[in-house]
């Protein structure tokens, strides 16, 4: 369980990052963080594996403060994405998923049977394993950051803006390829979007953040679209009007499912038959 | 033109190859004293441009001072030196010691900084110490920087080093002192010749090092 409390953020240049945020991330629970450019998401990821101390509050895992905890132990056990996947251009790619294993001292040669095990379950091909990062496309270096941050196999998982830089098809798999290992691993998982479609995907608690981390909204995706809390909630999750405003269209006999400006989005089929 | 081909006249001579005073002895002192003076300022270069390179300290104050360096003239110095400790090794090699620093600390800082923050940050964000972050990130990626440093300081140095026969020492300035006081020119040129060669030897092995040395999966562009 990770729980913020009351915690702000100044930097040293007097940009107040987040001003008052408190959040609990129930365990194997994961909760999206989502708001615009700037509004803090960020600052508040990285304030749980203390890249970032907070300049207020606290931030407790398991209802032990961070601030007492070994930064360099502390982050050895929470796996980290990030949108630029950050992986060492100079070490391969299956060195790179073994970097925590190898530092905690697990022999080269059982961590990198493990690097290539993770390989294959993020959907890589093993092979992939004694290539460079620059030799990799960006979806498929995406996809080593999280074997990566899954090695040690963490209670936690940070992820920061993971699928940002890859395109939609690539983007919508990578996503499908996270919910699959979530109902396998059951991680902890905060993760950070500004897709507001990406936090409904994958979050079971969404936390639409304002600028400053003020919290506009907390709440299930279903929670946030039947009941947003203000316009701002409103307009983000563009509900009332542009795509999330349905209506259906008879054409040519069909149910056609077409947006508040008139572009058809989806044809609607019969319910499928409920299995016994 | 006549004095070019008597200087390589005066060095393909057979008998200037063997004996006490002869070219390999000179040349062997010559290299010694480079490696000495460079060995040295690097001991003290390389570990505090590391640390300004990597924690960002004092980066002002280190390029000033070694802009401070830069501008002090090398003969200068060898004869300042020489008149505090006198005759032999110490002054010529404190000289070069001086020579040598700038160009090492800017190698050494510039290594780090040349390394992409997101890659240092990322290195930290997996939990290594500020220990790992420079051994196995900032220096191997920045290596051919570093070797750039040392490439530059070796060449500076060995193109100075006959001044320390200038003082009574060893090295491929003897023959060119030696030239100049007897009015020997064709040893004079010869001796000169011999540290440009060495020179440019230098220059392209350190090349070649830094080329082979740059690491693989950062070598394609
Ligand atoms: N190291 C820093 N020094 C000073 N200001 C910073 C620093 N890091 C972030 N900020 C500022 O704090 C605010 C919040 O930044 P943060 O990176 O947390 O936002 P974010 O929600 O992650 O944004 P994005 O969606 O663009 O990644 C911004 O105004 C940013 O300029
Ligand atoms: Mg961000």
């Amino acid at each position: 369980m990770i729980r913020f409390d009351h915690v702000g953020k100044t930097y040293p240049d007097g940009t107040t990052a987040v001003e008052d945020f408190s959040l609990t991330v129930d365990s194997h629970a994961s909760v999206v963080l989502v708001g615009t450019s700037g509004s803090g998401k960020t600052t508040l990821m990285r304030m749980v594996n203390r890249m970032v101390d907070p300049t207020s509050g606290r931030v407790l895992i398991d209802d032990e403060d961070v601030a007492a905890m070994d930064p360099v132990k502390l982050r050895r056990r929470i796996g980290y994405v990030m949108q630029a996947s950050g992986l060492l251009p100079h070490r391969t790619v299956a060195e790179n998923v073994a970097t925590v294993p190898h530092l905690e001292g697990v022999s080269r040669r059982r961590s990198r049977s493990r690097a290539l095990a993770l390989l294959e379950m993020v959907g890589l091909d093993h092979k992939l394993g004694d290539r460079y990062p620059s030799q990799l496309s960006g979806g498929q270096q995406q996809r080593v950051g999280v074997a990566r941050a899954l090695a040690a196999d963490p209670n936690i998982l940070l992820m920061d803006e993971p699928f940002g830089a890859v395109d939609p098809i690539v983007r919508a798999e990578l996503q499908k390829e996270l919910l699959r290992l979530q109902s396998e691993l059951g991680k902890t998982i905060l993760f950070v979007t500004h897709d507001i479609d990406e936090a409904f995907l994958l979050g079971e608690k969404v936390v639409i953040l304002k600028p400053g981390g003020v919290v506009a909204q907390e709440g299930t995706p279903s929670q946030i679209l039947a009941d947003p809390a203000d316009d701002f909630v409103e307009t983000f999750v563009g509900s009332g009007r542009g795509k999330r405003a349905l209506h259906l269209e008879e054409v040519d006999g069909r149910q056609v499912v077409v947006d508040e400006s008139g572009r058809p989005t989806g044809v609607l089929h019969a319910a499928p038959e409920s299995r016994s | 033109m006549s004095q070019l081909l008597e200087a390589f006249a005066w060095i393909g001579d057979p008998t200037r190859w063997s004996g006490p005073g002869g070219i390999p002895v000179r040349l062997a002192e010559h290299l010694w004293y480079t490696a000495l003076g460079v060995a040295i300022a690097a001991l003290i270069a390389v570990p505090v441009g590391l640390y300004v390179g990597h924690s960002h300290r004092a980066r002002g104050l280190t390029v000033a001072i070694s802009g401070a360096a830069r501008a002090l003239p090398t003969l200068g110095l060898v004869t300042l030196f020489g008149l505090w400790f006198g005759i032999g090794l110490t002054a010529p090699i404190l000289a070069f010691v001086v020579l040598a620093i700038p160009s090492l600390l800017a190698g050494a800082y510039s290594a780090c900084e040349s390394v992409d923050p997101d890659t240092v940050d990322a290195a930290r964000a997996q939990g290594m110490t500020e220990w790992q972050i420079l051994t196995r990130v900032e220096v191997p990626l920045g290596m051919p920087l570093l070797i750039s440093g040392l490439r530059l300081a070796v060449v500076q140095v060995v193109a100075t080093v006959m001044l320390a026969s200038y003082i009574g020492n060893g090295g491929l300035g003897r023959f060119i002192f030696l030239g100049l006081n007897l009015q020997d020119y064709p040893q004079m040129l010869g001796g000169s010749i011999l540290v440009v060669a060495l020179a440019l030897v230098l220059d392209v092995l350190l090349r070649l090092l830094e080329r082979g040395i740059s690491p693989r999966g950062a070598a394609r562009v």
